[in-house]
Order: structure tokens, then sequence, then C-alpha cells
């Protein structure tokens, strides 16, 4: 007869000193544990609860701009500092951790219509309406100690005058060229007092200029004549044109997909384009209620932030066509730009009020540095939230967002309007020919043409 | 590769190749799947398909390492008793377990005999380290089954029919002879549950930290045992029943009552959920698997039945009497009737089919009251009439605990983690349910019926032939327009009337029929007329 029983030493089973850490054994059988969907989703609850609790995004705001913020641009080597302008042609670094300028730059005699930084963080380029191009240094050395540098400022590297006004200026990703938009698109070299190169196609202006993250002489454009067009540098001619129903404010490339880019309308939506394929968007992001003004992506590519004309900020997944989160406030009035910031932590935004204000990425995260428990128990009420956030008790607590009333209002009528048409449509397609009638998805709907 | 023995007497280590456990861990990966996985073919929406792909492969992976984990790295292995030669299992005695074992296993097995308090019963904590006693005299014990020690002891004066612990070795509950009481593990008295009435049965429900009793008038108490709100109460209608069980799978409560039906009730609902004749006789012992699946019932008609809960059909039945029937963590069936105990043992467990693994026999006065197996070891424990006892029996614990569901090594700072833990965790009563697993899933949605063509056909031609009729063209002022509109309604509506009728009748009898189906009422077809009358 083989005869074994359960036996179990308590030495095996329990710490040896007070000061060990308690032995943990862990057995994964589902048998173990029973009514194990209910217990996930009483969690997933709880965890939706806390979510709100914990949702403070607001961190702080950065004043000091004596007029309207009308563009920021990010320093790629150094995470801490932003750059603004203004429309009364100041220029400020900021320090984010103390929400404090650097120092200033000042020089232009109207309005800053674009910043850019390139891609080494040493040297500011700006443009504006006084139809002159600056080149600055960018201070190293003392961003550390920022005690009296609020009253720093720096003399210009560089003034290029030229032609006509400027609406916005980029950098190359990896390269020495910047395109500025203006009359036409010109690209210039840092060391050129006059643009290299010039593209030109229509007559209008061309108000928005982005550089491909991926392929570094691609770049897009989009023009007042409500078109958006994409250059490349190696050929002497633009490369396509699409034509929508309204005018594209801003344009920002997917840093994760380059060919994907998303493009910030005036009519409330925001379009997301694959570059090689012009002819249908891939998604139509819709939430505000007025017109987007600008837009940026983070750097996980996983989602983008728009700031637009009706007073808040959005952050949109990249795949999804609502919002995921809402962010307003009183004071904050017409945002003219968004920032991600470089860890995908923090949001920048820049408005009418002449402040920049500073918001968290996600609203109830933990700053700071996690213990690995804390951060894997953050990731696991994450994760478990996310597993039933279809089912009604959840889903109604996780999309709650206060709206203030006239975004709530204006949101309710384009609903009923768009419901109208929609009902319109469906009545004239139930009463005409089966087949005569098709429905052209938004997606298709909103561009006029594509024109090579 | 797989290397020859050349001398069998070698020892019995033989390299096993890669593919054999590769094979091992996509069988013990099956397990951990917790089901089939969705069908993604039906899906059209493709960014969801890919989506739910890449999650099943998630599930595969996670799966495949929760068995490789399983294997490696559990520190024990299972209990086993094999028999040699012609010897058979059930002919082997404890003490001859008791001489093969090492000494603190032995130890295991005792009797104490305490002839004057009346029988015994029986309840353990679930991680088996504490166990509470109650004798039927009022002698109420918690002990520490791991220094084998008394923890306290008291004697309340007074009947107690039944003793379960609360969430933890802290509460324990007594059902004494008017109402239930919740004591202190110093033995002071917390609570006396006056609303329950006379209990003769108790039991607790961990995840919703529900108290569930039935008394003598056969009313189904459910008691919040953390607010103390009356969840529910219900009359149950079948009379006084002496047993109740909590099916461990899904929380739900089973009554065996003296007219043969098994119940099992909600605390949502007023009726049953279920109600299942088992036996031509008085129900007198029931018992549930862990894994929900199996039940055992035993009647007064000399019959031992195995039930597979899914399809509600006897899968096996065995001769024989039992007052008392417990399924082990491993399956392992233990059934006991005077003083003779049989553990039963799925032969393969495809097929279900019970046979006899041990026997015991007591001393021949010694009436056994409970059987109840001890959580995470191989130890049986009995409640007779003489006191209470403990005997081995190899294989039937899990030899793996998972601290953070049950420890017996627990210290007192792990155990009030473990019970804030359990509380934030506590399940709303909603959450019983006959299939778990249905929280979250998604309802298939149902399929409106296609509108009966010919039926539309008709409408529109009795429609059609009332529009058809003239109006007739009255003068005097007597002609307006609204009363010809409304004429003309009045016509189309009472030409439609007779289709809609029978539609709402189908509609009605279609959820009448579903409501029918739903209680799996098992009469002999003789009877089933009356059954059908008395329902509708």
């Amino acid at each position: 007869m083989k005869v074994k029983v359960i036996s179990r030493s308590t030495d095996e089973f329990t710490r040896e000193r007070s000061q060990d850490l308690q032995r943990v054994f862990r057995n994964f059988d589902p048998n173990l544990r029973t009514q194990e969907k209910a217990v996930e989703y009483v969690r997933a609850v709880n965890a939706a609860k806390l979510d709100k609790i914990f949702a403070r995004p607001f961190v702080g705001a950065m004043d000091g701009h004596i007029d309207a913020v009308s563009c920021m641009t990010k320093n790629p080597n150094h995470l801490k500092g932003i750059f603004s302008g203004s429309m009364d042609g100041d220029i400020r670094l900021w320090d984010i951790a103390s929400r404090r300028t650097i120092c200033q730059f000042p020089g232009h005699q109207g309005a800053v219509r674009g910043l850019t930084a390139s891609t080494d963080g040493r040297i500011l380029v700006s443009c504006g309406t006084d139809s002159t191009v600056r080149l600055w240094t960018v201070p190293v050395a003392t961003i550390a100690e920022s005690d009296d540098s609020s009253n720093n400022s720096v003399k210009p590297l560089a003034v290029y005058v030229w032609k006509n006004a400027f609406w916005s200026v980029d950098h190359q990703w990896e390269g020495d060229l910047f395109a500025t938009a203006g009359a036409q698109v010109d690209i210039w070299d840092h060391n050129r007092s006059q643009p290299v190169n010039s593209f030109v196609w229509g007559k209008d202006t061309v108000i928005s200029v982005r550089f491909n993250p991926g392929e570094p002489n691609v770049l897009a454009t989009s023009a007042s004549d409500r078109s958006i067009t994409l250059y490349d540098l190696r050929m002497s001619s633009p490369a396509r044109k699409l034509i929508m129903r309204t005018k594209t404010n801003s344009i920002s490339w997917n840093p994760m997909e380059p060919m994907n880019f998303t493009a910030a309308n005036e009519d409330c939506n925001c379009y997301s384009y694959d570059a090689r394929k012009l002819d249908e968007a891939k998604c139509v992001h819709k939430d505000h209620v007025s017109a987007v003004m600008d837009i940026d992506y983070s750097p996980t590519g996983q989602e983008f932030v728009t700031g637009s004309y009706d007073r808040t900020v959005r952050i949109f997944p990249f795949n999804g066509g609502h919002s995921r989160e809402i962010y307003h406030t009183k004071r904050m009035q017409r945002v003219f730009c968004v920032k991600f910031s470089c860890d995908a932590s923090y949001i920048i935004s820049g408005s009418d009020d002449t402040n920049l204000r500073l918001w968290k990425a996600k609203a109830s995260e933990q700053l700071g540095v996690l213990l690995p428990r804390e951060r894997r128990k953050q990731e696991y009420l994450e994760g478990v939230k996310n597993r039933y956030k279809h089912l009604p008790e959840i889903k109604r607590i996780v999309r709650h967002r206060h709206l203030p009333k006239p975004i709530y209002k204006a949101a309710a009528l384009r609903r009923t309007m768009t419901e109208a048409e929609r009902r319109k449509h469906e009545r004239r397609k139930a009463h005409s020919a089966p087949g005569s009638m098709s429905i052209e998805p938004l997606r298709k709907k909103r561009i006029i043409q594509e024109v090579e | 590769m797989g290397v020859k023995q050349e001398n069998g007497n070698l020892g019995k280590i033989v390299p096993v190749t890669d593919q054999e456990i590769d094979d091992e861990i996509d069988l013990k990966a099956k397990k951990y799947l917790r089901g089939e996985g969705a069908n993604l073919e039906v899906l059209k929406d493709k960014k969801l398909k890919g989506q739910l792909a890449v999650r099943e492969e998630l599930y595969g992976k996670s799966a495949k390492a929760a068995a490789k984990a399983e294997k490696w790295l559990m520190p024990s292995e299972g209990g086993y008793l094999e028999a040699e030669g012609i010897e058979k299992t059930w002919r082997i005695k404890q003490e001859s377990i008791a001489r093969e074992v090492d000494i603190s296993s032995s130890k295991k097995q005792y009797d104490i005999v305490l002839p004057e308090l009346g029988p015994y019963t029986l309840d353990f904590t679930s991680s088996g380290r504490y166990m509470a006693v109650a004798g039927r005299k009022g002698h109420l014990a918690l002990m520490d089954m791991k220094n084998l020690s008394l923890i306290k002891e008291l004697q309340v004066r007074e009947t107690v029919r039944d003793v379960v612990f609360l969430h933890n070795e802290l509460f324990f509950a007594a059902a004494q002879k008017k109402y239930p009481y919740i004591y202190n593990r110093d033995g002071t008295e917390l609570h006396c549950l006056k609303e329950h009435g006379a209990v003769l049965k108790l039991q607790f429900l961990k995840n919703h930290f529900l108290l569930a009793s039935i008394n003598k008038f056969g009313q189904l108490h459910y008691q919040d045992v953390t607010m103390g709100q009356m969840v529910a109460n219900y009359r149950t209608g079948l009379g006084r029943s002496d047993m109740m069980q909590v099916n461990p799978f899904n929380g739900v409560v089973a009554l065996g009552h003296s007219g043969g039906t098994v119940t099992m009730w909600k605390p949502t609902s007023p009726t049953p959920l279920i109600k299942m004749l088992s036996h031509q006789g008085p129900i007198s012992a029931l018992g549930f698997h862990q894994s929900g699946h199996i039940m055992a019932t035993a009647g007064m008609d000399k019959k031992i039945k195995i039930w597979d809960l899914r399809k509600f059909e006897p899968l096996q039945t065995l001769p024989g009497h039992a007052k008392t029937l417990d399924f082990s963590q491993k399956g392992l069936l233990a059934s006991g009737t005077g003083s003779y105990v049989q553990i039963l043992r799925d032969s393969s467990s495809g097929t279900h089919h019970y046979e006899r693994y041990m026997t015991h026999s007591m001393v021949k006065g010694y009436q056994i009251r409970k059987l109840l197996f001890r959580p995470y070891e191989d130890v049986l424990g009995i409640g007779h009439s003489m006191g209470w006892s403990s005997i081995l029996i190899p294989g039937s614990g899990e030899p793996n605990f998972d601290s953070w569901v049950a420890n017996p090594f627990e210290t007192s700072k792990q155990r009030r983690e473990k019970e804030i833990h359990s509380l934030l965790d506590k399940l709303p009563p909603e959450t019983i349910m006959l299939d778990p697993s249905r929280i979250g899933s998604v309802r298939p949605m149902r399929r409106r019926e296609k509108p009966n063509k010919e039926r539309d056909a008709e409408v529109e031609a009795a429609v059609a032939s009332v529009k058809s009729v003239p109006l007739k063209n009255k003068t005097k002022g007597r002609n307006k327009a609204s009363k010809r509109v409304g004429k003309k309604q009045e016509g189309i509506l009472r030409a439609k009337r007779p289709y809609l009728e029978q539609q709402m009748k189908e509609e009605q009898e279609l959820s009448q029929k579903k409501q029918r189906v739903s209680e799996a009422v098992k009469l002999p077809k003789s009877l089933q007329r009356f059954a059908k009358k008395k329902m509708s």
C-alpha cells in the first residue's frame, strides 16, 4: 500500500524572522475562487467611483502674457520647457514644473503666429504678422535656476524679413530645414536669409504647416481654400491636394503611425486621414460644438488633444469617434493652441484669456513615483473597469461629465439637427426606388474632391 | 529524447520529451481558460473582430502561464492512496494508514469522546485552521486545529441545532432553541437574531456576507451580517425542512424537503429558482461539489443520487442510506449513515462514475450526525453522538492554497487586511444566479420574428377594401372634412383589429410558454395534466 497525506511544515510556509517578508503562495485554479465575474464587477464599480473621486485634472495656470496666446511649441530635448507666443509679439519660455517664465524673447512687432524648435532644441524659430522670421538661441544652462530669470531676455540670432505675413512655421524632424506658411509655403535653411524653395498651389493663403515625423521630407499644409495639401521636398511640385467643405485650422501627424494625420476642421469635427489614401477619411472625431482651433498628438500615438473655439479642451482616442475627456473652466476662454507634453502625462492649453493652463492627461492619475505595487493595482483597476465599462451601472459613472450649460445646449441642438437630417434621409430613401438613394458616410461626405 | 531503461529497478525517473511537457501544459491550460472561446466568425465588424482576436490570444497566453506555474511552482503535492496486489483501497483501515504516515499527520486522527452533551455538529473556516463544534445539549467550542488547542468553550444551556462560522474565525453563529445567536471568539454573545425564529440549519454565503437560515416553520431568511439588514424572508410553502446547503459555485441555497423535492433559492425571488423531485421520500442529505455542477442527494428511499446541475438529470444512483453527504475539494464524496462512513471517488473525470474509495466504521453505538472535509488537508471531520472524530482520507484536500483566497498560516495582520478586502468586494445579493458567468456577457439579440408575409398581405387587402368604399355624401353641414377623415380612420382600425388581436394573443402565448418551461417539474406522465392545470 502506498500512502501519502498532505503534511505542511510550518517553517516552509511562514517567515523566519520578523524582518523578512511574509511568504505568499499562489494557486490560480479557478475552482478555488467562486463567482469571479461578480467580484470583478463589484471591483469595477468601485474603481469607476474612485476614479471620479480622484479626478482633479487642473494642475495650474501660467500667467504672464498680456495678450491672447496664439501659438506654442515644445522643446524636444527638454521635457520641462514650453515656448509660447502671444498676439502682441511676446514670446516666453516657461518652466512647467514651477510654472514660471524662464526667459522672454522680445522683438516681434505684431502677433506671433508660429513657433517651432529645431530638433536639437537649441534654436527657436518664430514667425509673425510683421513678415519676419526670427531665430533665437535657447538658453540651456540656466533653466535649472530661475530665480531672477523672469526678466531675462534674449537677443535674436537672426531676423529674416520677407514679402508677406506668416501664418505658421514648422521644423523638419531630422534636418535643418523649416517651412513657413503664408501666401505660399516657403522652405528655409537656418543660415540663409531667403527661402531655399517655395511651393504654390492655388491663390489662397496657407494657414498651417506640419512636417511628417517619420518621413522628414513630407509635409502637410492647410489653406484657406478649404484644402489640405501634401508636399514632398524632394519633388519640385506639390504631391496631392484634398478639398473639403470647410477650412482646416490645424494638422497633426500621428508620431507612431506617421502615414496618418488628423486635421482639425472649422465644422467642429476632426478628420483622420491616411496620407496614402485621401479619398476617404479614416475616422471622424465628433464632439466639439464650435470650430476646432488646434490639435496635437500624444507621443504614444494613442490619443490626441484638441482645443476649440467653444472654450473646451478635449482628448480623443486616435481611432475613436468621440472624446474620452473634456476639460473646461469658467476662466478659460477661446482655446487657440494645445500641446501634449512629451512624456504623455500633461496637456498645456493656451487661450484667449492670456493664460497657459496645465492639465493632467489622465484626470485621476496619481503623479509622482509610484511603488510597483501601487502601479500594478492602478493597472488592475483600469483593466477591470475597461472590461465591464459597457454595463449600464459602470457606463453611467464613467461617462458622466459636467458640461457648461452653453456647450450642453449646443451639443443637444447639434444632435437634434443631425438626427432630423438622418430621419428625413431615411424617409426619402424609404419612399424612393430601392437602390436609387444611397447613404454617403460622413467620412466621405465632407470631402469635395481629391486633386493630384 | 527518451532514454531506454535497461534495468527496470533503476528508479522510475524517465526524462520526458518536450512534446510531452507541451501536451501536459496544454491539457492543464484548458482548466484556466474557463470555457470556450468566443465565436468570432459571426462578427461582421472587422475592427471589433481584430480587437477580440487579440484578446483571445492573450487569454490563451495567460492560461498557459498559469498552467506552467501549476506544473513547476506549486510547493506541495497532493495525497494519494494506492493499493498493491490484490489489496483493495476500501479495505484499508485507518490504523494501517497511521502506521505508514508521518507523526504530524497521524496526530490528525483522533477521537474526542463527550457522551453527555449530545450529537455534535461541526464547521471549519475556509482556511481549515479553525473548527467550531456544537453539541446538541448546548456545548459550543472553538478549536485551533494547527496546534490542536481549544480557544474557547461555552455552555449555553439550551438546545443548539447548528453552528456556522461567519467570514473568519472571530465570529460564529449558533442556532439555539428559540433564535440564532452570534458569538465572538472570546465567547461573548454579540447578537441575538430574533427575526429568524427557531432555526434548524444555518449557512453563510462568504462572498455576499449573507447568513441564510431555515426555521421550524419552513421560512427562509437571508440577513446581511455587515449592516444587519434582513435582505429577504420567504415562506417556502413546503413545510419543515431539515436540510440546507449552499452551492459554493453560485451562492444558491438548496433546501431538501420531506416530500422528496429539492428547491433552490436566491434572495431576490420569493419563488424557488428550481424545484426538483429527487426522491420518493424525505430528503435526508444534500451535498454540492466545489465546481457547482454536481449535487449529491440522499433520501429515505435508500438511494443516493448524483445529479448533473446543468441538465438537472441524475448521473448515477447508488444504493444505501446517508444521513450526511459532503464533497471534498478534490471531488471525493463522503456519505455517513449510522456508524459507517463511505468515501466515493470519481473514477474517471469524464463520465462521473463514483465508486468506493475508502470506508471507515466507527464504534457500533456512535451515530454519525455530520461529515465535513477539512479544507486544504486530507482530513475528514466526523461529528457524532458521542463527540467528534477525525480520520485521514488521502487525496481529499487541495495541497496548494492561495494566500489571497484562504491562508492556513494567516497572521492577525493578514486576517485584518483580508477582512477589509473582502468587505470591499462584498457582492450584492442580486449577483446570486444559477449561472454566474452570465454577468457582463452579451445578451444575444432576439431576432424579431419576420412579419408574416401572408398576414401582411391580408391586412393590406382589408385596408384597401375599406378605403375603396365611397363615403356617403352628407349635406346640410354634416359633411365636415374632419368628420370624414375620422370615419375613414375608424374604418381602417376596424379592419386591422382582428389581426392585431391575433398577434397579441400569439405573443401572450409565447411568454406563457417561456414561463412554463423555466420551471422544471419532473412528474410522471400520468400526473402532468394536473400540474399544467395548477400553473395556468
